[in-house]
């Protein structure tokens, strides 16, 4: 059963490659762009209707309930990147990761507060797409999934490899699986899910109101932000490479 | 996207703003440690109006950051097709946008720890200088680095900001690309949203 759990996983990362060498290798080109900017304009709706409203209200929460709710869903993000630090081979992270999770849900309180930072204990988000970057495969295309927002070929396939395989919070909500006594229901996962979009998007309230008025394509605003961040957190590191500037100059 | 990436913006260049026209120091760590202490000092002065506080902020962005350059950065390769006048009412158009968009950021400054700590010449014409924002209970520490540009080393002036790795210039550029590609690499379908943008 895990032997054919791993080939799966196997297949899923081979067809990534194939996919995203297929594409001519012109990465984070658009797949269909006019779907995408429907689409985006039906999450534009979508914000404007139900989560910027309701991100608005959690503003007005006291501020150890939001620190909590940000706590507790980056808390249980960690299981998921607990897989992909080892499957990078970072072990270091992987171990601070697993650190990070054990303190934080038990002298945490379940994730509510963070002890495991004050002890050091990085704990940065990582996921499939993240990690078949890491390898070298390209985003492939871009384009924009419903309420999800913006993604690549890679980064989709990573996240239903995620959402199937790796990822432990999902198995035991989404697919309802139990784990060492452990279950949950598909409510339970889209309540955190939800939370972490609202907890995101209340954080973020005047720089999407700053984009926003200020962006004379805002599509394409978001997708280079997307495409800039991803490339960012695959190769762990917060500078610029972008040599363009040099070519101006000559 | 980083908290408060997008809230930084608008404070990070109206660290540009002086009331005078100051001369800062021609290093660029130095220089951007000057420019950010002579801006929050402008910054906590309550006398000032938003209006005359934007005046302040074009008058140092005209002074520091090198708009031209941004200008032809964003239009991309296709500046190397255009004629003079089209280029010219494209730069015109540009320092327009650029500074309507800086001012129009502008928020509730909140006053925060702003600390230089580090710079590395990339070329002899660019040296990334790097800072930070300090955490707050609101925000979490923010990375900014500087791409400083250097040609001319007694004057060095602003050309990009990353914050947090996202460049804003490639942001911008991204949007520009993306206009010029759905329009057959038209300047007049980027010269009339830029029109459009200033006059709203």
């Amino acid at each position: 059963m895990e032997f054919k759990k791993i080939r799966i996983i196997l297949y899923t990362i081979l067809l990534s490659i194939f996919l995203s060498v297929s594409a001519n290798a012109q990465s984070e080109k658009e797949c269909f762009e006019k779907v995408s900017r429907g689409i985006f304009k039906f999450n534009q709706g979508f914000d404007n209707i139900i989560l910027e409203p309701v991100a608005k209200v959690y503003n007005k929460l006291p501020e150890p309930v939001k620190n909590g709710t940000g706590n507790f869903t980056s808390n249980i993000a960690t299981l998921l990147s607990i897989p992909n630090h080892l499957l990078q081979g970072e072990l270091r992270y992987a171990g601070h990761a697993t650190g990070s999770f054990v303190i934080n849900s038990t002298i945490g309180i379940l994730g509510l507060s963070n002890p495991a930072a004050k002890l050091g204990l990085e704990n940065q988000k990582e996921d499939l797409g993240q990690t078949l970057g890491s390898y070298g495969v390209k985003g492939g295309c871009y384009f924009v999934l419903p309420i999800l927002g913006p993604t690549t070929l890679r980064d989709s396939v990573g996240m239903v490899v995620d959402n199937n395989y790796l990822d432990a919070f999902a198995r035991v909500t989404w697919h309802e699986r139990e784990i060492k006594s452990i279950s949950g229901s598909k409510l339970d996962y889209v309540g955190i899910k939800s939370a972490e979009a609202i907890d995101f998007r209340g954080d973020n309230m005047l720089n999407f109101e700053s984009l926003e008025k200020n962006s004379i394509d805002l599509y394409a605003a978001q997708k280079s932000l997307y495409l800039q961040n991803r490339s960012k957190k695959i190769k762990n590191e917060t500078g610029t490479d972008d040599d363009a500037w040099g070519d101006l100059d000559k | 996207m980083k908290k408060g990436l997008f809230f930084i913006i608008p404070i990070i260049y109206f660290y540009f703003s002086s009331i005078n026209a100051i001369t800062y120091n021609s290093e660029p760590q130095i220089f951007v440690q000057e420019l950010v202490d002579d801006a929050v000092k402008s910054l906590s002065d309550k006398s000032l109006t938003k209006e005359e506080k934007n005046e302040a902020i074009e008058k140092i962005a005209l002074e520091n950051v090198d708009i031209k350059g941004l200008g032809l950065y964003t239009l991309g390769k296709i500046r190397k097709n255009l004629d003079e006048s089209t280029m010219n009412k494209y730069q015109d158009l540009f320092q327009k946008y650029f500074l309507k968009s800086l001012t129009s950021r502008l928020t509730d400054y909140s006053s925060q720890k702003f600390e230089v700590f580090d710079s590395e010449q990339k070329s002899s014409n660019y040296t990334i200088v790097n800072s930070k924002i300090a955490e707050s209970l609101k925000s979490p520490e923010i990375k900014i680095d500087w791409r400083i540009y250097t040609k001319n080393p007694q004057k060095p002036l602003i050309r990009d900001l990353i914050v947090e790795g996202l460049s804003l210039a490639r942001t911008q550029k991204e949007e520009f690309a993306s206009i010029l590609n759905s329009n057959n690499n038209d300047v007049n379908a980027l010269i009339n949203k830029l029109q459009e943008f200033i006059s709203n």
